[in-house]
């Protein structure tokens, strides 16, 4: 099948119930998406999917067969960050860093719908992402000041 | 070893210095002084001025070895480094290094003695010392118990001064300027000229010369890095899917693994069959490891799908299949034959409560998963007598031992290459998932093997945080407390630990009673016993390992007694303190939290005070009832560290403790039926949610005369402080955790 991933077209072989997550992870051998559940528990799998964030764990290969996928990597870039991700380096949010590419994926997707998000928003969008370090400080901050900066842009 | 039999036989060794791990008596060749182990690799004109800052025409290398399992340990060790140094920190390249007993952590024997943190006597000093000695003779490297700013601040800043001023003398010699005439930033040397002479270009010089070792230690005014905040090293490539944890490398030619062990730990496999899962897709081999079988695929998801195909029959728990047994167990472990220490004996307590008005309290805590994000993985790769490990892990030299064992080699053929991890609490001091990926390794010679856990492999094998029990008695009379007897009986994380490793751990357990038996207040009456259960299901130390049961215990019997006692928690507090530092930290959550204002209606507001790993810590948390149940509204927390090296990550770690603290005391336990934990995912043991966290707000101290980790002391006051405020809000006492049981939480 084919998946359009950050732009490319790749075509896997794989089995139709195959999770995302794995064909990202170990077909493709992009490993900014993480495992942590496999249940939807934890958010650490978080994708776009025709920008919406999804649960990578969750979504079948054939689901995603045709769809736009974009994962951390496709998101921003070291040398060229998405506002997200800068304003996660600016607080240092991470700390074992294993959660936080499906926090920002799912932060990212949030503010695309709710560019002005309350203290609530936040805490009800964020709160199916997982953090067992317990950056949940850094993460509200840092959802707030990217937003404002989106806001500016 | 004359000497180390006869410290071995003093039970003030206490089952001693290594509270992560067990003790190293025996294992280890002695071997003093030890070697530099970057000095074997050099090339001609490479310079390894100690085993910590290698240089060569190409760059500067500094090595790390303190395990970073998301405390931001490798930026921290870095920033020493270069403090005396004079390099920034993203001007070199930073290396776990390979195992070494030159990177010994002495810092261990900090919680291997039995004296109060702030005791400087001479015998307590001379016991550290000793222990010390012990830690460093054999050459015991670990991370763990909030040891590597203790163990490394000192010992990395000498590295780069012994660095520096080796480069200043090279430097001298090629220019004939005197070397007190060089100064040096930037990575270079600088001449009175203005000109600058970069260090690499010096590395031929330097390797030329003997390291200059009659130093001494810059001056805190001069500091550029210590005390200021910083950027983690770690933070860009955790910003943007780019940094790679074990779980993420890739080797050539690499298969997939994952296994299933029986759910009761320990247990037998008696058979399985595999003629289903061996004929799935992309599926190698099936092969049996200890106590279960493995799959063998393509990629980890075909795997983990065959290994849960196998159909396995399994042999009994080695343990009681039920956790009310583990409960009757503890609760028959308050008798003599089972009291492993009386810690804490001030005053008369016996005289104390002989009368009437005594006040009983039993309180509990229970199994506690650990549950780091990134579930378990190793990989392993076995080649003509070469045996390679990829994991992240806090015990290198351990680990060479125990995978040394399973292939049958020596310990120096294992090659370990740390990788980053994502989370431990304490979960990455075992050797189980290693032993297992290394097994797997020898069926599959010289292929590399990743093995991955399941979530739900990773739950069912974990050995949780110890279960611990308090029977206490107390009086109070006019408004204050005036005696405590405190009995703790838990079963020894020491001892669980050190079985594994084939350690023998003599003496008491001080983590039975750790944060409660060295409790800072002079209550004219006290004593603190701790009682050994015999050992059940196998526990492994989790984040502040003893403190995490025993502070919950302590301060929530005392906060009882003193809200009985009709006393204000803080004020009471602050009459009995013993210590000045300990006087100030309360001072400051105090006035950080305007502790005495009225809070309003529907609030309610508790204390702790709880030192662990030599940092009192105090938390103040303010909850408010709500009609979906209690919500946790704000916390305060005061620490002395004695010196914060970095306030960002500083401020984050504490956060982030109170955080594992409150979220594990409110939802999380692990309950054994038929053997097997029932919590097998987040949606049964979740820890705190975002939606739940608290304002944390915080203060990082620096009275205190010795420098202290921050990994762990924010959590053992979190839950006892957070059932004080419960108490002062509903006016009933949490007795068990987690709260959830018997309160409703938003």
């Amino acid at each position: 099948m084919q998946l359009l991933v950050n732009g490319e077209v790749r075509t896997v072989d794989v089995e139709d119930d195959m999770p995302l997550l794995w064909v990202l992870r170990d077909e493709l051998g992009l490993k900014g998406t993480k495992y942590g559940c496999g249940i939807a528990q934890c958010g650490a799998c978080t994708v776009h999917m025709d920008g919406v964030a999804v649960r990578s764990c969750q979504v079948a290969a054939a689901t995603a067969d045709g769809a736009e996928v974009v994962t951390i990597e496709g998101l921003g870039s070291p040398d060229a960050l998405h506002a997200v991700q800068d304003a996660w380096i600016a607080h240092q949010v991470a700390q074992c860093g294993y959660c936080q590419s499906g926090q920002i994926m799912q932060a990212a997707s949030f503010l695309e719908t709710n560019p002005e998000p309350t203290d609530d928003d936040i805490d009800i969008v964020m709160g199916g992402n997982l953090c067992r370090c317990g950056t949940y400080p850094r993460i509200r901050a840092a959802v707030k000041t990217a937003a404002a900066k989106l806001q500016e842009a | 070893m004359g000497r180390l039999k006869a410290i071995g036989r003093r039970s003030f060794l206490i089952g001693s210095a290594a509270v992560l791990g067990g003790v190293a008596f025996g294992t280890f060749t002695a071997v003093r002084p030890h070697d530099n182990p970057l000095t074997a690799d050099l090339s001609e004109g490479e310079v390894a001025f100690n085993a910590f800052v290698k240089l060569t025409a190409d760059g500067i290398t500094l090595i790390v070895p303190h395990a970073d399992i998301g405390q931001g340990v490798q930026s921290a060790q870095a920033a020493l480094i270069a403090e005396e140094f004079d390099i920034e920190v993203d001007q070199a390249t930073l290396s776990f290094g390979d195992p070494n007993p030159a990177y010994y952590n002495t810092a261990f024997a900090e919680e291997g003695v039995p004296f109060m943190s702030f005791d400087e006597s001479t015998v307590a000093e001379t016991m550290r010392g000793v222990v010390g000695g012990v830690i460093k003779m054999m050459g015991l490297q670990g991370t763990g118990g909030s040891t590597s700013m203790p163990d490394q601040y000192e010992k990395l800043r000498m590295a780069g001064a012994v660095a520096r001023e080796t480069i200043k003398a090279a430097a001298s010699l090629r220019t004939g300027v005197p070397v007190a005439d060089l100064r040096t930033a930037n990575a270079s040397v600088i001449l009175p000229n203005g000109e600058t002479i970069a260090y690499v270009d010096l590395a031929a010089e330097a390797s030329q010369i003997s390291p200059v070792t009659d130093i001494a230690l810059r001056d805190p005014s001069e500091w550029r890095h210590i005390g200021k905040p910083m950027m983690r090293t770690d933070t860009v490539a955790k910003a943007t899917g780019t940094q790679t944890f074990g779980i993420d490398l890739d080797l050539d030619g690499m298969v997939y693994a994952s296994v299933r062990t029986n759910p009761r730990k320990g247990g037998a496999m008696i058979g399985f069959d595999k003629k289903y899962a061996e004929n799935m897709r992309g599926v190698h081999a099936i092969v049996p490891v200890t106590n279960g079988i493995a799959a063998i695929a393509d990629n980890t998801w075909r795997a983990i799908q065959a290994v849960n195909e196998v159909v396995c029959e399994w042999g009994p728990a080695p343990y009681p299949a039920e956790t009310a047994a583990h409960w009757d167990e503890v609760a028959a472990s308050f008798v003599d034959d089972r009291l492993d220490q009386e810690w804490r004996a001030d005053g008369d307590v016996d005289a104390a409560l002989a009368g009437e008005n005594k006040i009983t309290i039993e309180n509990r805590a229970p199994y506690v998963a650990h549950q780091p994000l990134e579930p378990l993985n190793a990989i392993v790769r076995i080649s003509d007598g070469l045996v390679e490990v990829w994991t992240g892990h806090q015990m290198p030299r351990f680990l060479q031992q125990q995978v040394a064992a399973v292939v049958g080699v020596d310990a120096d053929s294992v090659q370990f290459y740390n990788q980053f991890s994502g989370g431990s609490f304490g979960h990455r001091l075992e050797f189980e998932y290693i032993k297992q990926a290394t097994q797997i390794a020898m069926a599959m010679p010289g292929t590399p093997v990743k093995m991955t856990y399941s979530r739900e492999e990773d739950f069912v094998q974990d050995y949780p945080r110890q279960l611990a029990m308090s029977r206490a008695q107390g009086i109070v009379e006019n408004g204050q407390v005036t005696a405590l007897s405190l009995d703790i009986a838990a079963p020894s994380v020491l001892a669980s630990q050190g079985q594994r490793l084939g350690m023998v751990t003599p003496g008491p357990d001080a983590q039975i009673v750790a944060g409660a038996w060295n409790m800072p207040y002079n209550i004219p009456n006290l004593r603190v016993r701790g009682y050994r259960v015999p050992e059940l299901a196998p526990i492994s130390s989790w984040r502040s390992v003893g403190a995490s049961h025993a502070g919950f215990l302590a301060e929530n019997t005392l906060d009882e007694l003193i809200r009985t006692a009709g006393a204000d928690p803080m004020e009471e507090r602050l009459r009995l303190v013993n210590h000045a530092v300990h006087r100030t930290v309360l001072e400051t959550v105090a006035e950080m939290s305007n502790w005495g204002v009225d809070l309003g209606p529907n609030r309610g507001r508790g204390l702790a005070l709880v030192e662990s790993f030599g940092v009192p810590t105090a938390e103040v948390i303010e909850i408010s009832m709500t009609d979906y149940g209690i919500k946790l509204d704000r916390v305060y927390v005061a620490a002395d560290v004695g010196q914060v090296i970095d306030p960002v990550n500083f401020e984050n770690q504490v956060q982030g403790g109170v955080v594992w603290g409150l979220g594990h005391a409110i939802n999380s336990e692990i309950t054994y039926s038929d053997g097997v934990a029932e919590q097998t995912n987040y949606h049964a043991a979740e820890g705190m949610r975002i939606f739940q966290t608290p304002e944390i707000v915080v203060r990082g101290l620096e009275n205190a005369p010795k420098i202290r980790g921050i990994g762990e002391p924010s959590v053992p006051p979190a839950a006892p402080a957070l059932a004080s405020a419960i108490f002062d809000l509903t006016g009933e006492r949490p007795r068990e955790m987690p709260f959830f049981k018997s309160f409703d939480f938003v």
